[in-house]
């Protein structure tokens, strides 16, 4: 099954050398990493080259690396109903570079590329209509960033006296618990109390 | 006579609405009765799903799908548990995929009722609701039998089924489907001809086949347009390629193809039930995979094995890691794709799942399908998409 996947994904990279970095199949799915450059080019040929026929763009979505000098993933689903394949395009990115919009290509893009930019903070150059969507008006930060907090920093309540919506600071009663399950004995390594300089000393 | 300038109207629809089938809020441009421009706005249910996934080991995430599209929670699980199943490389034993496709065409059955009968709600027919609620009371203590909820079930779970069906079910089921005909040619003798129905919905909100395609339609709403699309059918999943059903395709792209298709579809999963129930009378064995790194012990081995007992802990604090990758898992669920993009960092907690809401490529397309109709048109274009704002807000 993969071979056929993996011929396809070395014909696109072929005719598209400017925008494909990489074409691999990974679990039996097919995956381009591109460069923002060419991705419009790359996203039209996937959609019109007889061998591709991608014509649904299903899903946009970024992912956050904080740790990565570009740290988004901006990941584009393709679907071809006529060859009923699928590919994944990734694009990577930082918050100040915006990656060229889709939304020419697919119409279906314009509302996840606000989804990408109203969650993550990636912009989108020469977008429609690039507006906040799922997030309340006037809410500032980008809440699925991985340095964004899971409580958020404003909370909601009616205020009975000034008859409307107060928003306040968030205060925890308890205060909030993330538990480390990676077990000690195996995967994490966790350092004992005490233990912090042992390893330094063996070292020098 | 001088020229008159008309200004076009700006008016809010929603976000209470009865036709707005949730927390829908739509700006409407009107120029007198037409719809000029229309912009919704989303995001009033918006709970952060996927952030709080994030921060839960991968079974803890699986309720978080019920109340996504809380009308068809299990499909939902079907898309997550598929998922994670892929990335540990595991599949459900065959008798726990039979349970699992059985569950997920009542579950269809469940969404399609709600929807078209609260579609003909919506423009002006108040027995369809009445009828179809009481069959969907019927099937939601099906719901409840196995999981001990009438929707917010969290009953697929990574690598099965969390139990087998209570004895009697399957005959109980088997009465059911028997009555459902009959009661289907009664729903479809009110609406299919009705003279009120049909003004409101043929020719109403016309999606061409290139549109479809365009805007990312899925489910129902690619088949009315005449895409012959299934995922059931073109990457069957669990036991759907040894199922027998035909997929309806409507001609027009209409609202009302797109409340024919999803008729035919509740025959067809009816059918299916059928051949599930047939099924399970004779595919005997366990129902989740037998591997106690990924699914927990039974009760009564853990009252005199102390490994069970570590598992069972183990299981429910820690949970169990999922190797790194990524993957796009999709199934049909009734509104059309749902999928899950899920990535692993090796850890016992999803790095990143995305999810892919059929509704929300749907409603994206509202302003292109009600341009030029009228303002009543719009309550009809939004209930045949079938939108539910659990999945589109997330």
């Amino acid at each position: 099954m993969t071979e056929p996947l993996q011929e396809l994904g070395e014909y696109i990279a072929q005719a598209n050398e400017r925008a494909v970095m990489a074409a691999y199949v990974r679990l039996g799915e097919l995956m381009i990493d591109a460069r923002p450059e060419g991705l419009i080019g790359l996203l039209t040929f996937l959609r019109d080259d007889p061998r591709c026929l991608f014509k649904q763009l299903v899903d946009v979505c970024g992912v956050d690396w904080p740790e990565r000098e570009k740290r988004f993933d901006v990941v584009y689903n393709l679907l071809s109903l006529k060859n009923n394949q699928r590919v994944r395009v990734k694009v990577a990115t930082d918050e100040a570079t915006p990656v060229p919009s889709a939304a020419p290509v697919f119409s279906s893009a314009g509302w996840f590329e606000r989804e990408a930019y109203d969650l993550y903070g990636v912009w989108f150059a020469d977008h429609p209509d690039l507006r906040r969507i799922l997030t309340d008006y006037g809410f500032e930060g980008h809440p699925l960033r991985k340095d964004f907090p899971l409580t958020g920093f404003v909370e909601v309540r009616w205020d009975d006296l000034q008859k409307r919506v107060v928003y306040e600071p968030v205060k925890l009663t308890q205060e909030f618990r993330r538990f480390d399950f990676l077990s000690p004995w195996e995967g994490a390594h966790q350092v004992l109390p005490g233990d912090e300089k042992a390893d330094e000393k063996a070292k020098s | 006579m001088s020229d008159v300038e008309i200004k076009t109207l700006t008016m809010n629809f929603g976000p209470q609405h009865p036709a707005a089938h949730g927390v829908l809020r739509l700006v409407v441009e009107m120029d007198g009765e037409i719809v000029e421009r229309c912009d919704p706005h989303i995001g009033l249910l918006h709970r952060g799903t996927e952030k709080l996934i994030e921060y839960k080991s991968y079974l803890q995430a699986v309720p978080y799908f019920d109340r996504l599209d809380y009308v068809s929670p299990m499909n939902q699980e079907h898309a997550y548990a598929l998922a994670v199943e892929k990335l540990l490389g595991i599949t459900a034993p065959e008798r726990g995929q039979y349970i699992r496709v059985l569950f997920s065409e009542i579950t269809r059955i469940l969404n399609h009722l709600l929807n078209v009968t609260t579609f003909a709600m919506d423009v002006g027919a108040l027995t369809p609701p009445l009828w179809g609620f009481e069959q969907r009371e019927l099937l939601m203590e099906y719901y409840e039998g196995v999981s001990g909820s009438r929707m917010h079930a969290a009953y697929f779970r990574p690598g099965g089924v969390h139990q087998d069906l209570p004895d009697g079910m399957l005959d109980s089921m088997d009465a059911w489907i028997k009555q459902f005909y009959p009661f289907m040619k009664d729903i479809e003798k009110l609406l299919n001809d009705n003279r009120i129905f049909r003004q409101r919905t043929v020719d109403i909100g016309v999606v061409n086949p290139q549109q479809a395609l365009d805007w990312g339609f899925s489910g129902p709403m690619i088949r009315a347009s005449g895409l012959p699309w299934d995922l059931r059918k073109s990457q069957p999943y669990d036991v759907y390629e040894r199922m027998d059903f035909d997929i309806p395709v409507g001609k027009t792209g209409d609202c009302f193809a797109r409340y024919l298709v999803r008729i035919e579809e509740m025959y067809q999963s009816a059918r299916i039930m059928e051949q599930c129930v047939a099924a399970l009378r004779t595919v005997t064995g366990p129902v989740r995979v037998d591997d106690r790194k990924i699914s927990p012990p039974r009760r009564g081995e853990m009252k005199d094995s102390m490994e069970a007992l570590i598992h069972h802990f183990k299981l429910y604090t820690e949970g169990y890691k999922v190797p790194a990758g990524e993957t796009y898992t999709a199934v049909e669920a009734p509104k059309g794709e749902f999928a899950v993009y899920l990535v692993s960092d090796g850890t016992n907690k999803p790095y990143r799942c995305k999810i892919r809401a059929p509704g929300f490529p749907h409603l994206a397309a509202l302003d292109m399908m009600t341009k030029g109709h009228q303002l009543a048109d719009m309550s009809a274009n939004i209930g045949s998409l079938d939108i539910v704002f659990g999945e589109v807000d997330r």
